[in-house]
């Protein structure tokens, strides 16, 4: 039972030199993993191919040995850095979690969204009480792993724990498997099993 | 207003609103779609810049940090208003005064490549109209940056993110401004390039100017800063020294950057209950007390008056 | 300091021309169906009449009462208008969707249809397309609807490809959302106000292209009482001083293309994101 990256290449263009080059990375279920390197290693470009958003040039995204599913609810769920990018400006927030199926009366609690945030529409509410319902939607997307992308790097330092603190409990509870892509290695050491640096060649 | 001997920037109760409908297009009720009213983003501000420092402002993104920096300078859009003290060099900051300042004694480094005329080579821009020699210091400025010599030929469309934030700090570098504010300067950054711009701003700072070092990164501020100015709410809560936060939360002045330094992952990383109130919901008084665990009923009446502290400014009644 | 507060805002401002053009649109229209005929027929004992209390708009040279003509022809040019600006808006929005979200082929040619029609003068199009389709309303319709919908188009096109880039359309796809369901619930509210004032800038154009088509001869026939047609047929009396026959029915035209240029200009305001907040 794992995610994994196999000699994995990536560039957006043949003219462009390779954003990742040989990448080979795996994750177990119940495992956090952090992936830390200072900015403009890639990280990203690792964290949106293991989700499936990109299609690696060469090399293969292995889970559980077969390839990423292209059809239905993906098992692998990528949260991006800034919340209000990714939800749709024109919704309410409930909308926003019924998307994923999310909407159940024990979620917003658990969450720490307060009811009222339901009917509000994303610019009346700020960049940590946004980043709770796009955690919220990809927890409950049914997902087996999640891939966080500097998910709190946007975020004041209490907000950032109360956000990890939620999606560790829930992590812990179902036995997924995270990959936590930060440039903050405090962070990372805080809430991984086991980190790795790509940025160092010794994977 | 009483003013201190040898500050640069000084700005006291600094407040800015906006003028907003109340209800996106597409509100069932038609009458509260029309109607507008003032959402306030900066509240009581209060922040004291001298020459020879870096001041960091951090806090968390979309608490309002831009428009304190668009403030200053006198850049907001038409729908703010703004009320408060701004003294520059002991005078009054007047909106006449801003524009003439801007660009030549006072700088911004822009958060974004937006900020960029998209139709003007890079090169030109950056220059400005300095005409005659600054294509010469631009030239080691692009270096020491790294930038490849093709550079100043690119229009702002063709950077990468990287080099946008590069040529951005150089817009700045290339000015001779008294004090530089620095709106997320290093993001997208490569770790080698970020660490040259913060070594140019220290090096800015030894000349006798100022930067304010605005940014969402605490372990950044508190590496690289000498003071830090904590930002909740659109407020400054507390303006401590940087070695205050290596010094453990005892040495921090105000309950939220107490909760703020246990919540770092290198410290506790344990957080309080409860969210930063955003504009529009701000409570009456202080704007932490209803999350503060010293909260007396006093804290919810009044915004409590700026305070020294063992050398630091803090907006708290008490000594916590 | 900055900040004059104004005592009307925009979005009050259409809600005021939206009320202002309603009530001009439903006279006008009310008119033109329940004039009767016999109120516009008159008789050659009226005939050249300058405007008067009795006839606010003169009489023509036969005679008809041309305040009633112009308003039954305004009515037709309304009609007109409206049905031809919405055909075309609806063609623009599904071509626009066609191309952002089909294969890179159907981009292609699109924008090369685009192109093509975009090329060759409106004016010429129409009536090319009227002339070939056996005039009268149905060959001005089609010719019309036919030539408006290319820049609202382009329009959408770009909008469409801008928002499939967007990151919640992303994650949609990821929840496991189809696309037509992405199309339903994510992208076709975002062209709604696209929609509307792509429409509403359409219409004046569609109305005075009508007229002007109609004036030349290709478009309308000479019984209906159209705008263009009543100025074509005013042309011929003109230089023995009855002015008011052209004037008056021209001004009304010129009226209520800019009523509706005004809402469109006012929406545009406060659905682009750089002015909304005014």
């Amino acid at each position: 039972m794992a995610l994994e990256a196999k000699n994995v290449y990536f560039r957006y263009d043949k003219k462009q030199s390779w954003i990742l080059e040989d990448c080979t990375l795996k994750v177990e279920k119940g495992e956090c993993l952090a992936v830390s390197a200072p900015s403009g290693y890639g990280k990203t470009t690792l964290a949106m191919l293991l989700s499936g958003y990109l299609k690696p040039v060469k090399g293969q995204i292995l889970l559980e040995n077969r390839p990423l599913p292209q059809k239905g609810v993906c098992p692998v769920q990528f949260i991006y850095q800034h919340p209000e990018k990714a939800i749709n400006p024109r919704w309410r927030l409930k909308r926003v979690l019924e998307e994923s199926g999310a909407l159940r009366e024990d979620i917003p609690d658990a969450f720490g969204i307060e009811r009222a945030w339901l009917d509000r529409f994303p610019r009346e509410l700020s960049g940590g009480e946004l980043q709770r319902f796009c955690v919220a939607r990809a927890l409950f997307s049914g997902a087996d792993y999640l891939i966080c992308d500097e998910i709190s790097t946007m975020l004041d330092a209490i907000t950032q724990a109360q956000i990890w603190n939620v999606v560790l409990a829930e992590a812990a509870k179902r036995n997924m498997g995270i990959i936590a892509v930060t440039h903050n290695q405090h962070l990372a050491e805080r809430i991984a099993t086991r980190v790795v640096d790509i940025s160092k060649k010794e994977l | 207003m009483e003013q201190k001997n040898g500050t640069l920037l000084e700005i006291h109760d600094l407040s800015v609103s906006f003028q907003m409908y109340e209800h996106g297009i597409g509100n069932s009720n038609l009458y509260r779609g029309l109607k507008q009213t003032d959402l306030q983003v900066i509240s009581d501000l209060h922040l004291t810049v001298y020459p020879g420092e870096i001041v960091a402002v951090a806090g968390s993104s979309g608490s309002g940090k831009s428009v304190f920096a668009s403030a200053i300078l006198g850049i907001l859009p038409d729908n703010a208003t703004v009320r408060g003290h701004l003294h520059y060099k002991g005078e009054e900051l007047t909106a006449a005064r801003q524009r003439q300042l801007r660009g030549t004694e006072i700088a911004l480094v822009p958060q974004s490549v937006a900020f960029l005329d998209p139709l003007m080579k890079v090169g030109a821009q950056v220059d400005g109209h300095r005409k005659s020699q600054p294509t010469e210091k631009r030239r080691s400025l692009f270096r020491r940056f790294d930038l490849p010599d093709k550079t100043p030929q690119l229009y702002p469309f063709e950077l990468s993110g990287g080099m946008a934030r590069r040529v951005l700090v150089s817009t700045a570098f290339i000015t001779d401004a008294q004090l530089i504010i620095a709106d997320e300067p290093t993001p997208g950054m490569g770790l080698e390039q970020a660490l040259e711009a913060l070594r140019l701003f220290r090096e800015m700072a030894e000349e006798g100017k100022a930067v304010i070092l605005i940014t969402h990164d605490i372990d950044l501020a508190i590496a690289f800063a000498d003071r830090v100015a904590v930002f909740y709410a659109g407020t400054t809560v507390e303006t401590a020294f940087a070695s205050d936060f290596k010094n453990g939360s005892d040495a921090l002045r105000h309950p939220y950057s107490k909760a703020l330094w246990n919540a770092l992952p290198q410290n506790g990383f344990v957080p309080i209950e409860g969210f930063q109130p955003y504009a529009g919901n701000l409570p009456k008084g202080c704007l932490f007390a209803p999350r503060c665990p010293y909260k007396k009923a006093q804290c919810t009446a009044d915004v409590p008056p700026i305070r020294e502290v063992r050398g630091g400014e803090v907006r708290c009644y008490y000594d916590v | 300091m900055k900040g004059q507060h104004h005592s009307i805002n925009s979005r009050t401002k259409v809600v005021i021309w939206t009320v202002v053009m309603a009530v001009v649109f439903t006279f006008v229209y009310m008119f033109g169906i329940f004039a009767s005929d016999e109120a516009a027929a008159g008789s050659f004992l009226d005939a050249k009449q300058p405007p008067s209390w009795e006839h606010f708009f003169g009489t023509d040279a036969l005679g008809r009462d041309l305040f009633i003509r112009t308003l039954k022809g305004v009515s037709v040019s309304m009609t007109v208008g409206i049905a031809a600006s919405l055909i075309s808006a609806v063609i623009a929005v599904v071509v626009g969707i066609a191309a952002a979200t089909g294969s890179k082929y159907a981009d292609a040619f699109v924008n090369w249809l685009i192109d093509l029609v975009m090329s060759v003068p409106h004016t010429i199009l129409i009536i090319l397309i009227s002339f070939a389709l056996g005039r009268g309303l149905k060959g001005l319709l089609i010719g019309i609807a036919a030539t408006h919908w290319c820049s609202l188009a382009r329009l959408t096109r770009g909008e469409v490809l801008q928002l499939r880039a967007q990151q919640y359309v992303a994650v949609s796809r990821k929840l496991g959302k189809s696309g037509g369901w992405i199309l339903m619930h994510h992208l076709l509210p975002h062209l709604v106000p696209q929609f509307f004032v792509g429409l509403i800038l359409m219409f004046p154009h569609a109305i005075l292209h009508e007229a002007s088509i109609s004036f030349l001869g290709f478009g309308l026939s000479p019984e209906q009482p159209a705008i263009g047609i009543i100025l074509s047929e005013s042309m011929r009396y003109l230089s023995t001083g009855m002015w008011w026959s052209a004037v008056l029915p021209g001004l009304v035209l010129v009226l209520i293309v800019l009523l509706v240029d005004r809402l469109g200009e006012h929406l545009r305001i406060i659905m682009d994101p750089y002015s909304a907040q005014q």
